[in-house]
């Protein structure tokens, strides 16, 4: 949005040539926007001519008189009017009346400039509306981009809902239908299958209210020191039976409490996502190392893991929502894909990093930092 | 149910409804051989013998079933091609087969279909 399109009607070429002159160098700048915005001017001597005009191409402000040889200026505003045209009109008249002032401005021209006017007067009277067709652009396109993020979330949940559906729905039809036979025994695994997939929906809403509610509340709304091996140990005692299942050993590295200023609901839900992330893609037999520094100016968060590692490739998908990387180990573990764009959501709230580090069939380093 | 002598590729990421559509054309009397990914499945679609193809839209790619589609058709422009997908209602994508650059012979809605795609295979390899 550079330059905004104006067009002049006046039958007087003096006129014409005058606003021309004056809106040629003149810019609009205000400190919210990008780049000063100047104006392009085209001219119409002729209220039939504007009409013209306006029906080919779009103008953003038109400046028009009302004294015109044909048509009266106020009938180009009726015109404007009834054909929707998303033009403003600024009314330039020196047969000025108020009677002329009011009907206009009930016919939608959105300011009145008698002639003759200084520069600077047409100068103040453009400045104004392209602060306002400025800001009603911008209200726009952020919208549009609402909209847009927010349908390409609710497309992509509704697919990631509707696979397990889709699969637990199918194996309870065989299961109905006796397709394997009427040896139960033959349905067992179809049955544990339908019971992971329900496992692995039931994590996608849990992070999806993770989701909601960080969305929804005021950032960083119950920071208070927090002694982060203390929420680890938390942490650590939830995923237990997780790691038992998978003989993964949790070792937990805190010389002393590593206290700073943090919201103890923010640290868990990172926490939790990390290290169960840890523990799932680990190998059997594996091991989650997990170390809290406390330095100077920051916190440094840890989590070594000894599983199955991430390609450099996948590593640049990792962050965004609902990206599960799939390969053939991964295959089977349950994921909403969330976690780990819920952990990059919160820690935006601070003045922090996130990085990893990792190698295929090794393991996968992440390590925080939180600036005090 | 008797042999149909007909071989469908099948390509789905999601290992339980690949389980689940193989044991229903394999029901119907289909041989299958899949794949679960599309990068699998680009090797089997230009090494092996099929009849018919069934693709899975969404694998590692939002469009890896237009891909496998679009390679398909290029060695294989008489085998029918179904792309199955799970978003089309919600995103209200439409699949226009007249208009698309991808020329998949049937678009199919994941879930409740999947126990038409037997019967739609069959029509499109003239056996019903």
């Amino acid at each position: 949005m550079d330059k905004l399109r104006v067009l002049v009607v006046d039958d007087e070429f003096g006129i014409r040539s005058g606003i021309k002159r004056i809106l040629d160098k003149f810019e609009v700048d205000y400190p919210f926007m990008d780049d000063p915005i100047g104006f392009e001017v085209s001219e119409a001597d002729t209220g039939e001519k504007a009409i013209e005009m306006l029906e080919a191409e779009k103008f953003d402000i038109v400046l028009l008189d009302n004294k015109l040889p044909g048509i009266q200026g106020v009938e180009v505003l009726e015109f404007i009017n009834s054909k929707k045209i998303d033009s403003k009109v600024v009314m330039i008249t020196s047969y000025a009346s108020l009677e002329l002032a009011v009907r206009v401005t009930k016919e939608g021209a959105i300011d009145f400039v008698p002639k003759p006017f200084t520069p600077q007067e047409l100068r103040s009277s453009l400045e104004n509306i392209t602060k306002q067709i400025f800001l009603r652009h911008m209200t726009t396109k952020l919208q549009k981009e609402g909209k847009q993020i927010r349908f390409q979330f609710l497309s992509m949940l509704s697919h990631e809902l509707k696979a397990p559906v889709n699969a637990v729905e199918g194996y309870l039809n065989i299961i109905k239908e006796h397709n394997c036979g009427d040896n139960i025994a033959e349905y067992m695994p179809m049955i544990d299958r339908s019971l992971e997939r329900l496992n692995a929906m039931r994590s996608i809403i849990m992070d999806m209210l993770d989701l909601t509610k960080i969305e929804s509340r005021q950032a960083k709304n119950n920071v208070q020191p927090v002694d982060f091996c203390q929420v680890a140990k938390i942490c650590m005692s939830t995923l237990q039976p997780m790691a038992i299942q998978k003989d993964v050993k949790i070792y937990l590295n805190c010389s002393g409490p590593v206290v700073m200023d943090f919201d103890p609901d923010d640290l868990e839900i990172i926490l939790n996502n990390i290290f169960s992330n840890a523990v799932k893609y680990n190998k059997d037999g594996g091991r989650v190392d997990c170390n809290f520094t406390d330095n100077e100016s920051n916190v440094e968060i840890l989590v070594a893991d000894t599983g199955i590692g991430i390609s450099e490739e996948d590593q640049q998908k990792l962050f965004k929502e609902f990206v599960r990387i799939k390969t053939d180990e991964t295959r089977k573990i349950p994921g909403s894909g969330l976690g780990l764009s819920i952990v990059k959501r919160i820690l935006e709230n601070y003045d922090s990093e996130i990085s990893m580090e990792s190698e295929l069939n090794k393991g996968t380093t992440i390590k925080i930092k939180i600036n005090k | 149910m008797s042999k149909l002598n007909k071989t469908i590729l099948l390509a789905e990421d999601d290992f339980d409804y690949l389980f689940l559509v193989k044991f229903r054309l394999e029901a119907a009397g289909f041989d299958v051989i899949t794949a679960n990914s599309q990068k699998e499945a680009e090797l089997l679609v230009n090494t092996s013998d099929f009849d018919a193809a069934v693709f899975d839209l969404m694998m590692e790619n939002d469009d890896s079933g237009f891909v496998l589609a679009y390679m398909s058709k290029k060695i294989k422009p008489e085998v029918p091609v179904v792309i199955t997908t799970a978003v089309a209602a919600e995103t209200g994508m439409s699949f226009d087969n007249d208009n698309s650059w991808v020329k998949a012979d049937l678009y199919l809605e994941k879930g409740v279909q999947a126990e038409r795609l037997a019967e739609e295979l069959m029509r499109l390899l003239g056996i019903i």
